[in-house]
């Protein structure tokens, strides 16, 4: 509501400003002052102030609007990396927000300050080379300062991933997120192949690799608390892109190509439901390339859990192979008996790997 | 450099034989097949304005979905039809389609047609004391092409399954596969054959600004007695003519995944119930190819705006420009860097994170430059004079949204802040200020400044003023605020943001509602324009001569200029286009074309050594009359 009153205001002050305008012009023209063939009219001296007043609107409007938008930024980051791109952020805004600010200023204040005036005759300067270094060399220096901090957080982030790290795999599609864990024996994510794809096996999973036989999928990401988590990340059909706005993460999902991210959560959905005082609230991921129809209802919740927690869960999924026994038969026979020890007695006919998805 | 050389006898590959005689041509030949270059700038410009216009409502369309989420749509199914779905909201892929369409039409037909077609056309033979364009049959050509292509690109929207929908950037697979949204059917081959004959228009465009710029220049005009808009125009026709054909060859390696079976771009696909047969393809490959156009693009649409704000800045500043060649100096550094700054827009694609290190150094180095030509500016109006014409305004107001959008360049092309801000609202206002916004505040103050030149008529400076006042506020009110959304991570092209969760869409709702309100003012302002645009052109003020006593060429001519610029001898330059309010001069400019033996009393010391040349330029004469005749 508030923005509607201020557009209002604004709207208003231009009816005003275009009445007086109106007025002073049609006095002009009763008076006969208006000098048809200068390049300069009556309006000049009013654009000039304008131009002034409107700075001092702006700059007063800019920061009130910021303030008041503030609480709904994002708040803290819910990662390490997370921390110090927002630092970087933040101190990189005010650098710039410095700038702007100088340059805005000076820029309307000529304006107002050096308005036309007959009786004045700009001053010749063409050139100054001692100017022109200093504001070459000194945003130069800004720059070489800012590409060193962020090449170096940069660095940091898209380093190799520890070797203790939580590997989950992503995949998007038309519109959803498959979800499947590297599983608690071996660690590592058996191969998938997209010619494998049938309705129960969504993700291709290739069984002739004894990586998958422990892999189990989910359709919400669970993420160990103060542990690094490399999520692998894969697209079916179209580009997506995997974003986890509260962990700074994003990465794009590549038919054909997959991609990578590794980060360290930080805080735990409780720990960010009681900072947040909102008792329902949820890590979300969601997807920032544009895939289709349903691109912006592509998301999943994400539970970062307490490690023992994190633990207690994975331990209660079953494989996906537990889970649908049938696709014993794909395993290879000398690898058959290494696979059965997945399948329970009673074998549970569910689906594990449908995902949410959205229209 | 010292002497011009604007001799060139290759010049005439056409072979109509107009001896600068009045034949009368036929109305046809005049108006619609014309070779003139003023018909051809005029035509890019009007095509300009209503393709700004169509482009303008589609945003409005989305603004009105994501201002009002709530709002039932049924009145706009006159207009749209199917478009608007059983519940009586926008369809979805609808959306898409707008939020593609409005791009590709904005940034394409708008601000590069528009502006770099229309002015370069118009004034590199005016400025550089031309009797036309090199070639002005490939002149001519160009804009039907890009007439063809704007009609292909026009009819995609009345097509059953939509125009194209995968956003401006097109990425395939999206792009590639029908199957993956309705957009990427026939709408999607309607855009691809478009672009490549927009790319063929502006090919012919900028070998012709080119060619013009270095042969066809009067004598005495050397490169460093340019105006900054001839520049600015020769380096953007450089980028274009170096960067569309790779948009090209990106568009047809498309074109051949889509129709003949190939796999450039498509690798282990599994999409509705099918896995497709094509393997080893790169969707990123694409990113690559259509960045390198890509990024070069923004400057080709900032750069004209730049040079014609600093021709404008200087006149109405009456005093010279501040720094010339550093200004020059600075879109040659803009130029060469925009060719190794594309991978920024790629940071999270993937690639190896190497080439993001690589990139945002390069990205950010293109700060300097761009902070030298802002610095420039504020100095130019330094202890001037200023007389604020709309065409003043506009070019004040692209100073400011060149910085404000500018700074936040910086930030995002820190490969580590990009991570979170990469497709969110803070992008897209990022880009709205410093290319949409500022580029096209450069194409209204040209149109303000050289309407007169153009139609002979002046435009009414009050509206122009009001204009001026709704738009810049306006545009301001859009695009300030949306650093905010973007700063609380709301992704682009969402059709709603209920699935980000946590009542994070109720925190913007307002603000969401106000950002449309001010569109839809700041688009309603721009009917100001359209009228008083398309009224001075029929009963505008008759304009004098040099309404701005302005110092270039172009105000040399008559009023209306007929073909071939100048009645009688295309007049000679001897000096640079800036001597405004020069120490000693009884008048507070003094044109291209008055010799320093003339004007004894200004001359700085060095310059009477060039009283001396003057001889040797006249003596160019004849060579250059020359290059005319058959």
């Amino acid at each position: 509501m508030n923005y509607l009153i201020g557009l209002l205001a604004i709207v208003f002050f231009f009816l005003a400003v275009s009445v007086i305008a109106k007025s002073v012009k049609l006095n002009n023209k009763l008076s006969g002052t208006e000098d048809e063939d200068s390049t300069v009219d009556n309006f000049n001296n009013a654009n000039g102030i304008a131009m002034l007043i409107f700075w001092l609107l702006f700059v007063i409007l800019g920061s009130w609007s910021f303030m008041n938008a503030r609480p709904d930024f994002l708040p803290i980051a819910a990662s390490e990396h997370g921390v110090k791109t927002d630092n970087m952020f933040w101190s990189s805004m005010a650098v710039v927000t410095f700038a702007f600010f100088i340059s805005n200023t000076l820029l309307f204040y000529f304006a107002f300050k050096y308005r036309f005036n007959k009786n004045r005759k700009a001053t010749f300067y063409p050139v100054n080379h001692k100017l022109e270094l200093i504001w070459t060399v000194i945003p130069a220096i800004v720059m070489a300062v800012l590409v060193f901090t962020g090449w170096r957080t940069w660095r940091d982030i898209t380093s190799q991933a520890p070797s203790n790290a939580a590997v989950i795999e992503l995949t998007g599609h038309q519109f959803g997120w498959f979800v499947r864990y590297a599983g608690v024996e071996d660690g590592e994510l058996g191969n998938v192949n997209y010619k494998l794809i049938d309705d129960t096996n969504s993700l291709g999973i290739d069984f002739t690799d004894k990586n998958s036989f422990d892999d189990f999928t989910a359709t919400e990401l669970h993420l160990p608390k103060g542990q690094p988590v490399l999520l692998k990340i894969r697209a079916q059909d179209v580009l997506h892109s995997v974003y986890l706005p509260f962990h700074r993460v994003k990465m794009d999902a590549v038919p054909g190509m997959p991609t990578k991210f590794w980060f360290v959560p930080t805080i735990s959905t409780d720990e960010m439901r009681a900072k947040l005082g909102k008792p329902d609230f949820n890590f979300k991921v969601n997807c920032t390339e544009v895939c289709g129809r349903g691109h912006f209802g592509m998301s999943i919740t994400v539970f970062v859990d307490e490690p023992e927690d994190y633990k207690k869960w994975v331990a209660e999924q079953k494989p996906f192979l537990a889970t649908n026994p049938a696709y014993l038969d794909k395993v290879p026979t000398n690898l058959k008996a290494k696979a059965s020890k997945y399948i329970p007695i009673e074998p549970i006919a569910t689906d594990s790997t449908e995902a949410v998805s959205v229209n | 450099m010292s002497t011009a050389i604007s001799t060139a006898e290759e010049v005439h590959t056409h072979d109509h034989d107009h001896d600068h005689e009045h034949h009368e041509l036929g109305f046809i030949r005049t108006y619609i097949f014309s070779e003139d270059h003023k018909t051809i700038a005029k035509q890019y410009l009007i095509s300009g304005i209503l393709w700004a216009f169509l482009g303008g409502s589609l945003s409005i369309l989305f603004r009105l979905q994501l201002g009002f989420p709530e709002m039932s749509m049924e009145w706009l199914r006159p207009l749209l039809g199917g478009w608007i779905d059983d519940s009586g909201k926008l369809d979805k892929e609808f959306y898409l389609a707008m939020v593609t369409m409005h791009g590709t039409i904005m940034v394409f037909f708008v601000l590069t047609a528009g502006l770099s077609g229309t002015f370069s056309n118009f004034l590199i033979p005016l400025q550089v004391g031309a009797r036309d364009m090199a070639s002005g049959f490939i002149n001519m050509l160009s804009y039907w092409f890009f007439f063809l292509s704007s009609v292909i690109m026009f009819s995609s929207l009345f097509i059953e399954t939509g125009p194209a929908s995968g956003g401006w950037v097109i990425y395939p697979p999206l792009s590639a596969l029908p199957q993956a949204m309705p957009g990427s059917g026939l709408g999607m081959t309607l855009w691809l054959t478009s672009m490549t004959f927009f790319i063929v228009s502006s090919l012919m465009g900028g070998i012709n600004y080119i060619c013009t710029i270095i042969n066809l220049r009067t004598r005495g005009m050397t490169f460093t007695r340019m105006p900054l808009t001839i520049w600015s125009f020769f380096f953007t026709a450089v980028l274009g003519l170096l960067s569309f054909p790779v948009l090209l060859s990106a568009a047809l390696l498309l074109i051949f995944d889509r129709s003949f079976g190939t796999s450039f771009y498509l690798s282990e696909i599994y999409i509705q119930g099918q896995a497709l047969p094509n393997v080893g393809g790169s969707a990123i490959l694409y990113q690559h190819l259509f960045w390198f156009l890509g990024h070069p693009e923004v400057y080709i649409v900032l750069l004209p705006a730049l040079g014609m704000t600093s021709e404008i800045i200087a006149t109405n500043s009456r005093k010279p420009i501040f720094g010339y060649r550093a200004m020059i100096g600075s879109m040659m550094g803009i130029t060469a860097l925009a060719f190794i700054v594309w991978a920024h827009h790629m940071f999270v694609t993937g690639m190896n994170p190497f080439l993001g290190s690589v990139f945002m150094f390069l990205t950010l180095i293109i700060a300097v430059p761009s902070a030298v030509k802002a610095f420039n500016y504020i100095t130019t109006l330094w202890k001037g004079n200023l007389v604020f014409t709309p065409a003043m305004l506009f070019s004040i107001g692209l100073v400011s949204l060149f910085i404000s959008g500018g700074v936040t360049g910086i930030i995002l092309g820190n490969s580590a802040l990009d991570i979170n801000l990469h497709d969110t609202y803070f992008v897209v206002a990022h880009f709205h200020l410093v290319m949409g916004a500022a580029s096209f505040f450069g194409l209204m103050a040209g149109v303000y400044h050289w309407f007169p030149k153009m139609f002979g008529r002046m435009m009414n400076k009050s509206l122009g003023y009001i204009h001026f006042w709704f738009t810049f506020v306006g545009v301001y009110m859009v695009f300030f605020p949306m650093h905010y959304i973007g700063i609380a991570g709301f992704p682009r092209r969402y059709y709603t943001f209920t699935a980000l969760g946590n009542d994070s869409m109720a925190a913007f709702t307002d603000m969401n509602m106000f950002i449309s309100i001010a569109a839809i003012i700041t688009f309603s302002a721009q009917a100001i324009f359209a009228w008083n645009f398309f009224y001075s052109i029929f009963k505008g003020k008759i304009a004098p001569a040099n309404p701005w006593n302005s110092n270039t060429l172009e105000w040399t001519t008559p009023i209306n200029p007929e073909h071939g610029n100048w009645p009688g001898e295309i007049p000679a330059v001897y000096r640079w286009p800036y001597d405004y309010s020069k120490p000693g001069a009884p008048e507070d400019f003094i044109p291209q074309n008055v010799p320093h033996s003339a004007t004894l009393e200004s001359n700085l010391p060095e310059e009477n050594a060039e009283i001396a040349r003057e001889k040797d330029i006249e003596g160019l004469l004849g060579a250059q009359n020359e290059s005319y005749t058959h």
